[in-house]
């Protein structure tokens, strides 16, 4: 069976890098700009998984950096799921526009 | 055994973090000066054996790692925790959650000690993020004012996305090498196409964290709706810890770049002093005030940075050291001003040196620090990261800083007018005092005045730098 060669694969990892670029600029909710935070760190995970998988097949460093990613991920969002409710709580919006008190 | 003394102090402040766990339990955090004097005695205590002798050398295989320089970094690091943990007293004790405080700042500098300490990319990326993780939790102090919510929610959201740019990096890196320990990167570095990529969006993501222009947007907003602590400890500590990691990330771990760092370097210094003094010449509040004036600061470091020698490493640990004193005084004036009027506008200073010539003073001794007046300790400090930066012959970079300088001069002597010359628009009452504010603010200029002119202070940087 023949495989899919790296160059796809990072080609994948590239547009998923992108568009979480392009979605954190251009979502104005808290909660969309923390998936497009996701998609920026499953690029990189991607990345490691496939530079793991054919170029240094006989050690499995990427694999591993990818399982301490992913719990990183984990902790970073419960943080700021935690803030965004404290600030849905009290001030009803999770609207980046309106957290705006201290433009100048 | 002797191999786990090298975590000394990461021991020491996992220690602390289950002392404090333990007086939660017994409820001890409610009887406050009781719970607020052993924590400072606690941290002292932590500071001085910072400075017995340490053994060096790696363990874990390579992945942790202490020389006789990342010693000194922690122990400037634990001076200034002690210092920050004296200067917020007053905040402290009116607050609800002053443990929470101490849980979350130690649990940073836990994080920020790994980082100092990492001799793989792993650790370095697991260190970043334990020490940046609890700050944000930290900003979001105040449950009830907005705009400490939003500076938690700017910190949070803006760390998380400059992360994934250097995760990103990293794996790249990965590509291109083949093995992320901090040796075999070294070995291995060739600067082709795919480095280079590597390289570029690692630098922003460290960029991001030391807030260098163009990567500065969410500093201003942080530093000004977090609380004073803690706006204190993100531009002392956090900034400073994650300078000393990018000297090694610079200097060992992409020297073999050097030609192609060297540019780039130089225009983010050259930005980063403009664009950090000509905003903060229109700030009216205090916090933003110092965080422009902390963007322009690392603008200065980066010319050090641009040394590219070891005298560049040294300048630059000794800045940070001066740094770290000049801007805890500045936060300790404004923390005792924010808690005896409420207010932290730069025009509540006008005439403080009539009504409290005691703050005044202080004030004046940091504020010349940062601007680089002669017989402060600031003026050494500038003046050997400028020497560093002549190494390189970048002329239009220390032309650059030249002008720079007198820019900032302009910056802080306008407060240090609004103090001294000025009438007050409303008599400020004279501040409460407290012992703890005081030994802090006394030891931070009797620091600043001194330093200057102790040569072995930076003759022993040195040393410890070229090993």
């Amino acid at each position: 069976m023949e495989q899919v060669p790296l160059s796809h694969i990072l080609i994948l990892s590239s547009a998923l890098f992108f568009l979480g670029i392009y979605g954190f600029f251009s979502r104005r909710n808290m909660i969309t700009m923390l998936m497009s935070i996701e998609l920026i760190l499953n690029s990189a995970n991607i990345n490691f998984i496939a530079f793991n998988k054919y170029l240094f097949p006989h050690q499995l460093e990427g694999v591993f950096f990818t399982m301490f990613i992913i719990v990183v991920a984990a902790a970073e969002v419960s943080l700021s799921i935690a803030i965004i409710i404290n600030l849905y709580r009290r001030f009803n919006t999770i609207d980046i526009e309106d957290t705006t008190t201290m433009k100048y | 055994m002797d191999n786990v003394l090298l975590f000394r102090f990461e021991i020491i402040i996992a220690a602390l973090i289950l002392m404090l766990l333990v007086m939660s339990l017994r409820d001890f955090n409610t009887k406050v000066t009781a719970f607020l004097g052993t924590m400072n005695v606690l941290l002292l205590v932590n500071f001085l054996i910072g400075w017995l002798p340490m053994y060096t050398g790696s363990y874990f295989s390579g992945f942790f790692r202490t020389t006789d320089l990342i010693v000194f970094e922690k122990n400037i690091l634990n001076l200034g925790i002690l210092l920050i943990s004296l200067t917020s007293y007053q905040w402290l004790k009116k607050s609800e959650h002053r443990l929470e405080f101490y849980f979350l700042m130690l649990s940073s500098i836990m994080g920020v000690f790994v980082m100092l300490s990492s001799g793989h990319i792993l650790m370095l990326y697991l260190g970043v993020e334990m020490s940046t993780i609890p700050i944000a939790a930290m900003s979001n102090f105040n449950l009830d004012e907005k705009r400490s919510s939003e500076a938690g929610l700017k910190l949070i959201l803006s760390s998380a996305f400059s992360t994934g740019i250097m995760l990103f990096g990293i794996s790249l890196l990965y590509g291109a090498v083949g093995n992320l320990s901090f040796d075999s990167v070294i070995a291995n570095l060739h600067p082709d196409m795919l480095t280079l990529f590597a390289f570029t969006f690692i630098l922003a993501g460290f960029a991001f964290k030391m807030s260098i222009v163009p990567f500065h947007l969410w500093t201003a907003d942080v530093y000004e709706g977090s609380p004073i602590a803690v706006t204190n400890f993100l531009s002392v500590i956090s900034k400073g810890s994650v300078v000393f990691v990018f000297l090694t990330i610079l200097y060992q771990l992409f020297g073999g770049l050097k030609d192609e760092w060297l540019y780039a370097i130089s225009i983010l210094s050259i930005l980063s002093m403009t664009v950090g003094n000509l905003f903060a010449l229109r700030q009216q509040n205090a916090k933003r005030f110092l965080a422009f004036s902390s963007i322009a600061q690392v603008g200065f470091v980066l010319v050090g940075v641009a040394g590219a020698s070891v005298m560049g490493s040294t300048s630059v640990v000794y800045f940070i050291l001066i740094y770290l004193l000049s801007n805890i005084a500045a936060f300790g004036v404004i923390g005792a001003m924010a808690d005896s009027t409420g207010s932290e506008s730069l025009q509540s200073f006008k005439g403080l040196y009539k009504s409290n010539p005691f703050y005044a003073l202080f004030m004046v001794v940091a504020l010349f620090s940062l601007a680089g007046v002669p017989p402060v300790a600031g003026f050494f400090g500038k003046l050997f990261l400028l020497t560093a930066g002549m190494n390189s012959k970048l002329y239009v970079l220390l032309g650059f800083a030249g002008v720079n300088l007198v820019l900032s001069l302009y910056n802080y002597l306008r407060v240090v007018k609004y103090m001294f010359i000025d009438e007050a628009v409303t008599t400020v009452p004279p501040l409460q005092r407290n012992r703890q504010l005081t030994i802090a603010l006394v030891t931070c200029t009797i620091g600043l005045l001194i330093i200057g002119f102790i040569p072995a202070i930076y003759q022993y940087i040195d040393q410890i730098c070229r090993m």
